[in-house]
């Protein structure tokens, strides 16, 4: 228990004590947006193949949508904290939408790049290389 | 027979009984549900080699994020969420796959070295978001609030420049508060130039090596272009003869 627990702050044990018949709150989703956040940041700095690279950017947004709808949540605030109102979600829905854009353009570069260099080895991609 | 049904039924609500269903907080355990699978998934495509596995573990995570946001009261936000990533973005991601994967290209290594670092970095950024995660004391204990009403037309109002929404606490009066027409209008033309943009990048070209019904229509095409030289040059003779 001690070694299971020794890397958490001493707040978090009763937060994962009560997971199951607590009411959910807003740091439960923050650890989530963070794991993804994490992962995509490690995801992105780790594949080799472009489209890698793409999912790991892909998770990134998500993990900070997911943090601005629990932000706006009216379910999730506690007393006393502020909260985001109907702007988390309006702005969680523009994260959503870019996204697709910016996916769609890098796409595109990145069948470009394939055309040309016949791989998707981003450490292949140094003619701009002085 | 109904009473054979009722015997085996008693035991049946005794184990129910017996086990804490009524202290079982149902939003915690499908929250609990969603957000292990999210997770889960979004760790496999940092560990998984295989492009294809990727594209089906982020498929994975982003819809488990969209159960997540259902269950956070963002009931638009989910639809959008499976409807533009898990349908839009990841049918494209795995076409993505299919036009770029040759088999030596599928799988591209990383070596050990860049693994451990990255995981190193990885744990110290996790370390500090969970810090700030647990850092304050409202986050942590909610009071259950009174079911609210759906989020679609605030939104949709919202969109078209009228707020109709409660103001939260500390908020603007609701006549002071912006609506999002603007952004709505500069996020459409930028899907638009963008879209257009993509299209002209990712535009058919012409093949560098030729295919195979063109290699056998070249077989044939030499003898009508030498046909066609032979005539034009001595058109062109007998043109310089009479001059």
């Amino acid at each position: 228990m001690n070694l299971l627990t020794a890397g958490l702050p001493s707040t978090a044990i009763p937060l994962f004590a009560g997971l199951l018949d607590a009411p959910v709150g807003v740091a439960h989703y923050l650890v989530v947006g963070a794991i993804l956040f994490t992962s995509g940041v490690v995801c992105m700095a780790l594949k080799r193949n472009a489209l890698g690279v793409l999912m790991g950017i892909e998770l990134v947004l998500n993990g900070a949508n997911v943090n601005f709808v629990a932000f706006s949540s009216p379910y999730l605030r506690g007393e006393g904290s502020a909260s985001l109102g109907l702007d988390g979600q309006l702005i969680a829905l523009f994260v959503i939408l870019l996204a697709a854009a910016e996916a769609a353009v890098a796409l595109a570069i990145t069948l470009n790049f394939y055309n040309n260099h016949a791989t998707v080895d981003i450490d292949q991609a140094d003619d701009l290389k002085g | 027979m109904i009473t054979s049904l009722l015997a085996s039924a008693v035991p049946m609500s005794g184990l129910l009984a017996a086990l804490p269903v009524a202290a079982v907080n149902w939003h915690s355990v499908l929250f609990l549900l969603f957000a292990a699978v999210a997770c889960a998934c979004a760790v496999a495509v940092v560990l998984a080699d295989n492009v294809v596995r990727m594209a089906f573990y982020l498929v994975l995570s982003l819809a488990a994020t969209a159960g997540l946001f259902f269950l956070a009261g963002a009931e638009f936000v989910g639809a959008m969420q499976l409807m533009i990533y898990v349908g839009g973005t990841l049918v494209l991601l795995v076409f993505g796959v299919m036009l770029t994967a040759q088999a030596p290209f599928v799988a591209i290594k990383t070596s050990t070295g860049d693994r451990v670092l990255a995981g190193m970095v990885g744990a110290a950024l996790l370390a500090v978001l969970l810090q700030a995660a647990f850092r304050v004391e409202p986050w942590r204990r909610p009071a259950m609030a009174a079911v609210a009403a759906p989020a679609a037309t605030p939104i949709g109002m919202a969109l078209l420049g009228v707020r109709v929404d409660e103001p939260v606490a500390g908020a603007p009066p609701a006549a002071v508060r912006s609506g999002y027409l603007l952004p709505f209008e500069i996020v459409s033309v930028h899907l638009l130039v963008v879209l257009v943009g993509a299209a002209y990048l990712a535009r058919a070209k012409r093949r560098r090596t030729p295919r195979a019904i063109d290699v056998a229509a070249s077989s044939v095409g030499p003898v009508v272009t030498a046909r066609e030289a032979a005539r034009s040059s001595a058109s062109a003779l007998a043109s310089g003869g009479q001059r």
